[in-house]
């Protein structure tokens, strides 16, 4: 039985009580948003590449079985093997399964969201398996025993003291060392002893493409090509929503994704792989977990246009504010708060609402989900599964029932206006209202617009058109 | 032509001098013979919406389409609650009453785009802050926002440059969201709030001397942290300015306990 994560709110606050940290993190993504900026600024045709882009997906999502079935076909003529998994637990068996088979002892992982999302690194080490985490940041929160806060950046929530004090710990760096070249130099050094010792390479797929069978994976710090480079055996964990027709299909996404996540026009690295090494083995592990629901879903059906650049996060000022973590969920942010309740919404009740409805998300998508739209919608989606708080619906009834009887609102009005007036500087008032805690409540007038019209207008009622 | 005037609840409420200067600016217009203002109007709907109740949506939407079935436009004085009836609404409706919803304007983008409005000689000699409220901005498309690429345009913006001897000032951030939110600003009390004293410190940094928007629960929100803080920096909503009003104190009327 799922049961409900902390809610948002309740992380948030935490979060936003160390004001200067949650300021330092609003910028530090905000920053990130002005490079997006002026990437996509400088694109004239920045605007008609979304819209295409999200053909293309919408395209691929509807023909999802057909593309599928000529990867696994093409994939296969050129020596990949494909498995395909229903959900996490028979994904994690199948790499399992295969890392076995060789006798695998150490893996080494490129940035994979998706092996985030089956906890694929703790099912490993369970099975005496070492896998470390390659991607820089990943590596940071790896050894904090932390999951990242944010897809494409997920160690945007330590600060570089707190990367040197880890570093002084785990990797015997100098102590009180912050110097982020310092720092980064022996990450590197460990980790290029990883990768040397490594039996498996494991990365996650970008793009997978139905015509020639083959996957991109793009990363900035070329772990991924390492990684598969150096161990024979090399695993590919996609989800199915990952697969686009044709090979020109792909530079519309290479296109809008590192300038939307990173403001970069490119990723350093967009690394095509189109078979085993010589004398090695590739596989790619197809993971549906939920989305083929989405897929028939017409209401979220474009939630998997999704390509995981994170733009949603960096522009989103509630994200920026409260922190990945405060989401709990592998996913984030605005995407996250679609994704994650549609797959199990009891446990993110919550998320759905942390939001503000303000449309930036949906605006800067490159692939032009209509976030705060699917947003809006979950929420009458959760008060249908009988997933809102009681309070709440009681609440809203009791608004509903005055807004549909003008009397009634009137007097609940005069209520309302009455006690703001005489109660409105009283802290306890104040902080029962939740409003009044950190802000003034208005202080109302004595006479209201209608009574003010009847005044000054009496024949321009409606009644007497 | 015949101007239904739609007040939202909170301006009929608590802001009743937005709803006045919203029906003198319509009033002054010479192609307007008549604003009607139906005097059973509650409420768009928008908080239950917000928080996934829509059991009384229907109900809401055929009233309001009771209300105004004889005005050739419906303006209204916020985003927000137009985006609700324009965008919202016709999931309850008969296809017959979607031309009405097509209708309801809010302020700015009627007197923009129907009105070719001018303010003539009304002054304001101000600093103004031009806080984008997020419905009117990117749902209504009162503007373009700075997320996408494309001519760079802003109807409540066009209106106040005509104002004589205003500053419209410019933010760092130019069209974050305030935290208001609806029910947001209650349910994630404290990241609305840290959203609304960014977004008061960026008009600040800017040197405004007033903060307007075309929503008036933006400026609510805003106010509320403003005036806690005791801070000099008034809010005004857009209508007021355009209807010739000067800035008020930030000192509220301590009036006794007599409402109605």
């Amino acid at each position: 039985m799922a049961t409900r994560n902390t809610p948002h709110p309740t992380l948030a606050k935490r979060f936003v009580a160390d004001r200067d940290r949650a300021h330092w993190h609003d910028e530090s993504l905000w920053f990130i948003r002005e490079k997006r900026d002026l990437q996509a600024h400088g694109l004239p045709e920045w605007e008609e590449l979304r819209a295409r882009a999200a053909q293309i997906k919408k395209h691929s999502v509807s023909n999802l079985a057909e593309y599928l079935l000529q990867f696994e076909k093409r994939a296969t003529a050129l020596g990949v093997t494909v498995h395909w998994a229903n959900d996490a637990e028979e994904h994690n068996q199948i790499v399992l399964g295969i890392l076995r088979s060789h006798g695998v002892k150490r893996v080494v992982k490129s940035k994979s969201m998706l092996t985030e999302e089956c906890h694929l690194n703790p099912f490993l080490e369970h099975h005496g398996l070492e896998v470390v985490d390659t991607d820089l940041g990943e590596r940071i929160v790896q050894l904090r025993n932390e999951s990242p806060s944010h897809i494409v950046i997920p160690a945007i929530h330590i600060r570089k003291e707190e990367v040197g004090a880890l570093f002084s710990e785990k990797l015997g760096t100098e102590t009180g060392a912050t110097d982020p070249k310092y720092l980064t130099e022996a990450a590197r050094q460990h980790l290029r002893q990883k990768f040397l010792q490594a039996d498996a390479g494991i990365t996650g797929v970008n793009f997978a493409i139905a015509e020639t069978g083959g996957i991109v994976v793009c990363t900035n710090e070329g772990n991924a090509d390492l990684g598969v480079s150096l161990p024979k055996l090399h695993i590919a964990c996609m989800g199915l929503e990952k697969i686009i027709p044709r090979v020109a299909d792909l530079g519309v996404f290479l296109r809008l994704l590192a300038r939307s996540a990173t403001g970069q026009p490119i990723t350093t690295y967009s690394s095509h792989f189109h078979g085993p090494m010589y004398d090695g083995e590739m596989h790619v592990v197809l993971l549906d977990n939920g989305r083929v629901e989405v897929a028939q879903d017409d209401d979220f059906r474009e939630a998997l246009n999704c390509i995981r650049c994170g733009a949603c996060m960096n522009t989103c000022p509630v994200y920026r504010r409260s922190g990945g973590h405060s989401y709990s969920a592998t996913v984030p942010g605005p995407i996250g708060s679609v994704l994650n309740p549609l797959k199990s919404p009891l446990e993110h009740t919550s998320l759905p609402f942390a939001c503000s409805l303000c449309g930036s998300c949906s605006d800067v998508c490159p692939v032009q989900i209509p976030i705060h739209h699917q947003l809006y919608q979950l929420r009458s989606e959760l008060k249908r599964q009988g997933n809102i708080k009681t309070a709440k619906s009681l609440q809203m009834w009791f608004v509903g029932m005055l807004f549909r009887r003008p009397r009634l609102y009137r007097l609940g009005g005069w209520a309302a206006r009455w006690s703001l007036r005489c109660f409105g500087k009283l802290a306890a008032f104040r902080w029962l209202t939740i409003w009044g805690r950190q802000r003034d409540l208005p202080f109302p007038p004595r006479v209201t617009f209608r009574k003010w019209h009847n005044k000054n207008r009496p024949t321009d009622g409606g009644r007497h058109v | 032509m015949k101007i239904g005037l739609f007040v939202p609840c909170y301006i009929d409420q608590f802001y009743p001098e937005v709803a006045v200067a919203t029906l003198e600016i319509l009033e002054s217009l010479d192609f307007v013979e008549k604003v009607f203002y139906p005097k059973e109007q509650t409420c768009c709907g928008q908080p239950m919406a917000n928080s996934g109740c829509n059991a009384d949506l229907p109900n809401l939407a055929n009233r309001f389409v009771n209300q105004f079935k004889h005005a050739d436009y419906i303006v209204c004085p916020s985003g927000s609650c137009v985006a609700m009836v324009r965008m919202q609404y016709r999931n309850y409706l008969e296809t017959s009453a979607l031309p009405m919803l097509r209708a309801t304007l809010e302020l700015s983008e009627f007197l923009v785009d129907i009105a070719n409005y001018e303010c003539g000689d009304t002054k304001f000699p101000y600093r103004v802050g031009l806080h984008q409220s997020c419905h009117g901005l990117r749902e209504l498309g009162l503007g373009q926002s700075s997320e996408r690429n494309g001519i760079a345009f802003n109807k409540p913006r066009s209106l106040l440059q005509q104002l004589r001897g205003i500053e419209l000032v410019e933010l760092q951030r130019s069209d974050e969201c305030c935290g208001f939110g609806g029910t947001f600003a209650v349910d994630e009390e404290a990241v609305s709030c840290m959203m609304g004293e960014d977004r008061i410190a960026d008009h600040q940094q800017a040197q405004a001397e007033i903060i307007t928007a075309v929503d008036m629960s933006c400026l609510m929100h805003l106010d509320g942290i403003i005036s806690r803080k005791s801070l000099q920096l008034p809010v005004m909503h857009i209508a007021e300015i355009l209807a010739g009003r000067v800035p008020k104190s930030l000192v509220p009327d301590q009036g006794a306990c007599d409402g109605n």
